[in-house]
């Protein structure tokens, strides 16, 4: 397949030393202002952990640098590597539900023996998204209906793979990661709405013919976890009375009282926004939502600059998947959405992810900045 | 490429994306709004309530535990309730420095350092944060002064009062009943914690542990505000929790009073059921122990002194005791026969006072050594005639046999809820093939006629397969459950009711069974002297040790715990079955002598009552229609 290389952007652009080492200004500028904010953050989060914020930067420095040389790569070279990553991806997803490593009741980890122990669906947020785009990317724009059925059976394999393990809230995270993709590919409305008026009578189906009882209770104390205060909504009471107490300005930096003593469980890592809202206030929060509004503009600019349809859905789905993952987090500790497992992004104590969310600003940098060799060839 | 080339349309396919873009744009927007919206919410709206809550104040999620159900008799008599007891709790998080409360409690309690290890243990189990976690129980008056006084030295030592199990018939219960006990770590990883958040106890055996779900009820929880200490200021928000249900047995504590007297001083155990429902109306097995004891946690002492004993208290003889079942079993073997058409009700068997199969020297003793010459079924029940079932069961042979008992719950666990039940043993040529990879011998078909050799039955299987012959084959699961509160036991996996190919044999066999108790030639004739009512039983003996070809059994040569096991099962009245009835004399040795009293009694107290009640009544409508 050759694509013909017609950019109105691309060719007349002066070539920035940014260009040349292939990384993007305004992107690192926003991660290091993200990184700056964590140390603070996490130092109180932790109990004034030095270590633990010492070895959060080191992981930002990995993830950095493992940005930096993922941006090096042409789009080209990763399309070309998309279909085996995939495959990979999927077996290793495979490997892990026959030999996997349990953990807290789930089976998730791989091991290999002597070396290292990884989470095989951390990969696959990336490769997800590579997938759909390099399988769209190459059709002319709205898929047809066979190309959605072929990417609905793209997206669920690994989906269900990943909630066998189970792993609720990343299965549906990179689920969305496929699906974004295949809305921004301009999927027809009348598949999604028709999607739409099929999922909720087949809920309802679920919900008044198969599930048992204690299933629906567990759905519903999922939905709305003050209804369950000794469990799961022990922690959304304690993190909205820490955002609450903060009020407009907050209480200042290490003032905080509800989020520290024992109170908050996972304090510095899903739940740090509370304490983030206790000491900083309203203020500190849209500030922060402000940053990450930014990075989200930031990678839109990119969506609309990329050259083929492979690198804007791509860059899309990246962007957009970014923003779930925010907004996902702040409203389960804010008590808007049910209690899923996910990270806020930069800030939340850990490295594994924060990795794999700066393996996918690599990307974003590449298809930003190979433009100019692209339209050369 | 073989197929023309489509090129593709960038500027088209850049549109596309431009437009989905820009909806995605308004959409984050959209939701990065909610997220403002939310914080405004909490932050300026809600800020007042939740800042005067975080001034030195915090709020907290109390579990309130609910209160057992309580366990009835028949009558209304309470066999478990619960009874308030103040126990010391630690809240861990709360104390400052651990070792040093624990120090000062040693000295202001007295305790030793059993009992503060012991303390230590439960603290550490403690599952979540601010949990107070009961250390010690059963307070007094004097040591609830002490901590009270030493309070300020304290923080995060409180008394509490709380419920405890009670069970006030103590040993008379126990194995019917079961007890509750502690949580240990492992039923931790297998209830819900948010249900068991404030329990900390839970049914370890029997009825207890059967009925937990029911007995447990729903826990509530009530959010407070604490100062800095962990005092409770105010409760914010209260959800009450449901009570357990309350359970009615099918026992009667007069009825569970007479067998146990009847049985006295030994060791044994007595099970009666109604054969119209299947309920169970007396559950003995004696020696008993006190359940109280476990409830709070037994001490090592009390708990091998138990466990040591020779009478073996712990062990359920109802449920566990695993008994070759005798010749208790001859009426069912009788029915088989019948049944299967290799012998009628008349032909007859030559007993010269053993039997032998062909070709084969061995002899196979009938108990009377003398014979009992010619005998026809019906004399052989009532004599208990061994010779004319060895050659019944030599015609059958072992699986006729195996699928007809079967049907009477022989080897199977026949109970709706008692938890601990074993399944026995009805042997079959398959089932000593693959349990020994040996053969079935004809010899062992033999000694199965008369309920000896691999045959095992727990006093509950006899008392069941008593209770069909009552009810001719119609099958009612035996069950504790009465009621709880509407609910009703699970009966939903009753076995089919037997079908007899000539439902007359019924009758055959019970006038048999009468004539055990009621005949001149009755081995329990004493048992069943002076009755003012018809009565079905069947004596038997369950061999402890096997005696050696040619020996004789010579009780006063064998020591008392290798002397055979007396049995006797029953029901009465004969036309209008009320009650059956199984019972086990540890090696009480004469099964109708010994074990047929014991029945008789239990069938005294509960048949005699009823039919006079049934007389008064039948005396009052006869006056009014004379009238």
């Amino acid at each position: 397949m050759k694509s013909i290389p017609v950019s109105s952007h691309g060719l007349r652009r002066r070539e920035s030393i940014w260009m040349r080492i292939h990384v993007d200004p305004w992107l690192l500028l926003l991660i290091l202002a993200l990184a700056t904010v964590d140390a603070f953050v996490l130092y109180s989060a932790s109990g004034k952990s030095l270590p633990m914020v010492v070895r959060q930067m080191a992981y930002f420095a990995v993830g950095i640098s493992a940005m930096i040389v993922v941006a090096q790569f042409q789009p080209r070279f990763m399309q070309r590597w998309v279909p085996v990553a995939y495959i990979g991806g999927a077996l290793l997803l495979l490997a892990v539900l026959l030999v996997g490593t349990e953990a807290k009741g789930a089976q998730r980890w791989l091991t290999i023996p002597g070396v290292t122990r990884f989470q095989p669906s951390e990969i696959m947020k990336l490769v997800m998204p590579m997938s759909v785009a390099w399988y769209l990317g190459r059709r002319n724009l709205p898929p047809s209906f066979k190309q959605v059925v072929v990417t609905l059976t793209i997206i669920f394999v690994p989906t269900l793979l990943i909630l066998k393990q189970p792993d609720l809230g990343t299965s549906l995270l990179i689920a969305a990661s496929g699906i974004f993709a295949l809305l921004l590919a301009g999927l027809r409305w009348r598949y999604i709405i028709g999607a739409l008026l099929a999922l909720a009578p087949a809920a309802a189906g679920m919900w008044y013919f198969v599930m048992h009882g204690y299933q629906k209770q567990r759905v519903l104390t999922f939905l709305n976890p003050e209804s369950d205060p000794l469990g799961s909504g022990w922690n959304i009471i304690q993190s909205k009375a820490a955002i609450g107490s903060g009020g407009v300005f907050g209480k200042g930096w290490l003032q905080g009282t509800q989020s520290h003593l024992d109170f908050l469980p996972e304090g510095h890592t899903d739940f740090i926004i509370a304490v983030l809202a206790e000491e900083f206030g309203m203020v500190g929060v849209c500030l922060l939502l402000g940053v990450y509004l930014l990075v989200i503009a930031r990678g839109m600019v990119i969506t609309l600059q990329a050259q083929d349809a492979f690198c804007k859905l791509l860059a899309g789905s990246i962007t957009l998947t970014f923003f779930v993952y925010v907004f996902v987090n702040i409203g389960m500790v804010s008590g808007l959405l049910p209690v899923v497992g996910v990270p806020l992004p930069f800030i939340s104590y850990g490295g594994t992810s924060l990795v794999t969310l700066l393996l996918g600003f690599g990307i974003l940098m590449s298809i930003q900045t190979h433009k100019k060799w692209m339209a050369q060839n | 490429m073989a197929k023309p080339i489509h090129l593709k349309d960038h500027n088209h396919d850049a549109r596309i994306v431009q437009r989905r873009l820009i909806l995605a744009a308004v959409f984050i927007l959209g939701l990065v709004g909610a997220l403002v919206a939310r914080m405004y919410y909490l932050q300026v709206t809600q800020y007042e309530y939740h800042s005067t809550l975080s001034e030195n104040n915090r709020v907290h999620v109390q579990p309130i535990p609910p209160t057992r159900g309580r366990i009835y008799d028949r009558n209304g008599v309470v066999l478990a309730e619960n009874r308030p007891s103040f126990s010391l709790t630690i809240t861990r998080d709360r104390v400052e420095d651990l070792p040093a409360t624990f120090e000062l409690l040693k000295s202001l309690l007295e305790l030793s350092e059993e009992d503060a290890a012991q303390a230590e243990r439960r603290l550490s189990q403690a599952r979540r944060p601010f949990e107070s976690v009961p250390v010690m129980f059963e307070l007094t008056q004097e040591q609830i002064a002490r901590i009270a006084i030493n309070q300020f030295r304290l923080p995060g030592v409180d008394v509490q009062a709380s419920f405890v199990r009670y069970y006030p018939f103590a040993d008379h219960f126990a194995h019917a009943l079961g007890y509750v006990g502690r949580i240990n770590e492992q039923e931790l990883k297998s209830i819900d914690p948010v249900a068991y958040a404030g329990t900390h106890y839970i049914g370890k055996t029997g009825i207890e542990r059967y009925y937990e779900q029911l007995l447990h009820g729903t826990v509530g929880y009530e959010e407070v505000e604490t100062n800095a200490r962990g005092r409770v200021l105010r409760v914010l928000n209260r959800t009450d929790p449901i009570p357990g249900r309350d359970l009615t047995l099918e026992l009667d504590v007069k009825l569970q009073q007479v067998a146990e007297e009847a049985l006295g001083d030994r060791r044994g155990a007595v099970v009666a059921i109604d054969p119209a429902t299947g309920g169970v109306l007396a559950f003995v097995s004696k020696p008993g122990f006190d359940p109280n004891l476990f409830v709070t946690g037994i001490s090592y002492a009390d708990y091998g002194a138990l466990r040591d004993s020779l009478d073996q208290p712990l062990f359920n003889r109802v449920l566990r005791g695993q008994y070759p079942p005798g010749s208790t079993i001859k009426p069912i073997v009788a029915l088989a026969g019948l049944d299967a058409g290799v012998v009628t009700r008349t032909s007859r068997v030559y007993d010269p006072g053993f039997y032998q199969l062909p070709n084969v020297s061995h002899k196979y003793r009938n108990w009377n050594r003398s014979g009992d010459g010619w005998v026809d079924m019906s004399y052989a029940i009532a004599r208990s005639n061994d010779t004319y079932f060895y050659d019944l069961a030599n015609k059958l042979g072992i699986d006729r046999m195996h699928d007809f008992m079967s049907q009477f719950g022989i080897g199977q666990r026949v109970s709706i809820d008692m938890y601990e039940e074993a399944a026995g043993l009805m042997p079959s040529s398959s089932w000593k093939r693959t349990k020994y990879r040996q053969p079935w011998y004809p010899g062992e078909t033999l000694i199965a006629g008369i309920g000896q050799g691999y045959m095992l039955a727990t006093p509950l299987q006899l008392a069941q397969s008593t209770a069909l012959i009552a009810s001719r084959g119609v099958w009612h699961r035996p069950r504790l459950l009465k009621n709880a509160e509407g609910v009703l036991p699970d009966e939903s996996e009753t076995p089919p009711n037997i079908q007899l190919r000539n439902p007359a044999d019924w009758d055959f066999i019970t006038q048999a069974m009468q004539d055990v108790m009621q005949s001149p030639h009755g081995t329990a004739r004493a048992a069943a002297a002076g009755a003012t009512y018809n009565m079905a039983g069947k004596s038997g003996t369950a061999q402890v040790v096997a005696i050696a070809q040619g020996e004789r059994y010579d009780s006063a040569a064998l020591r008392e715990r290798h002397r055979d096991h007396a049995l006797f099962v029953g029901f009465a009245p004969t036309e209008n079955p009320m009650i059956a009835v199984a019972a086990l004399v540890e090696n009480g040795e004469g099964g109708g002598r010994v074990a047929g009293p014991v029945v008789r009694a239990v069938f005294d107290a509960w048949v005699l009552p009823r039919l006079e009640a049934e007389q008064q009544q039948g005396h009052a409508e006869s006056q009014e229609n004379g009238q």
